[in-house]
């Protein structure tokens, strides 16, 4: 699971994955599941929501947010059950588990940003 | 570490080490916090994603959803969310100065600026995420 050659594309979704959710989960956390809920900000109206993510930019970049946030996940927290843990006998089950749900739900966020 | 690069280590004397052994400094417990906003930007790509399913079933399903989204525990922890995701985001662009060296015509770009255009680049996305979701309103 965890040869050289495949540790360079894991970092690197590991990164962009980190990238992207730096610039927009706290917009989207405040904007989507706090302003609104408080009363703080404006609720996003239904249709106007509806026709966003069916633009075919947001679409990908749904896509993209959501894949890459959860290949960012697999990959550090892999990394924090290994140091903080110290869980180095279980190295390739922790992999198989942390990578194969981030990939479970890249497809399902594939399908999603599809057909939604 | 990757544990599979230790395999061919000479077995040399370790000394073994506590579970905890984060907790004995406040910057191994920041170290460990910051790993672990990684399962917060996990959270918010679920719930992202479990939203975008319910735009997509239908009004009355997408306000239910936004009246569970409303229920005061929930929000609670949301708030914890989003000071998790600004710890991930403060501590990412924090790293970027690190992990980018840039130079222009053979100098290099002092660390300052390179943390600036981040921090700028994270403003931008943030007024672009508002004009999206708002514009409608």
């Amino acid at each position: 699971m965890s040869r050289r050659s495949d540790e360079a594309g894991l970092w690197l979704s590991f990164s962009s994955g980190g990238m992207l959710a730096a610039l927009l989960f706290p917009a989207i956390a405040f904007l989507f599941w706090i302003g609104p809920a408080l009363g703080w900000t404006p609720s996003p109206a239904y249709d106007h929501l509806v026709g966003l993510v069916r633009h075919p930019l947001v679409r990908v970049l749904l896509f993209a947010l959501i894949s890459l946030s959860m290949f960012h996940w697999a990959h550090r927290f892999r990394y924090t059950l290994y140091d903080g843990l110290q869980l180095y006998h279980l190295n390739h089950l922790i992999a198989v588990v942390t990578y194969g749900l981030a990939t479970v739900l890249s497809l399902v966020a594939g399908f999603v940003v599809v057909t939604v | 570490m990757n544990p599979d690069y230790r395999l061919y280590h000479p077995k040399w004397h370790r000394r073994r080490i506590p579970i905890f052994w984060w907790l004995g400094k406040r910057s191994y417990i920041r170290f460990i916090a910051r790993e672990l906003t990684s399962v917060f930007v996990a959270y918010c790509a679920v719930l992202l994603l479990l939203q975008t399913w319910m735009l997509g079933r239908g009004e009355a399903a997408y306000a239910r959803f936004s009246e569970w989204l409303a229920s005061p525990p929930l929000v609670g922890f949301h708030l914890l969310t989003l000071l998790a995701v600004v710890f991930h985001t403060v501590t990412w662009l924090g790293l970027a100065p690190t992990a980018l060296v840039i130079s222009v015509r053979g100098r290099r770009v002092p660390s300052r600026a390179v943390l600036l255009a981040h921090y700028a680049a994270w403003a931008v996305a943030s007024g672009v995420v508002a004009w999206a979701l708002l514009g409608g309103s």
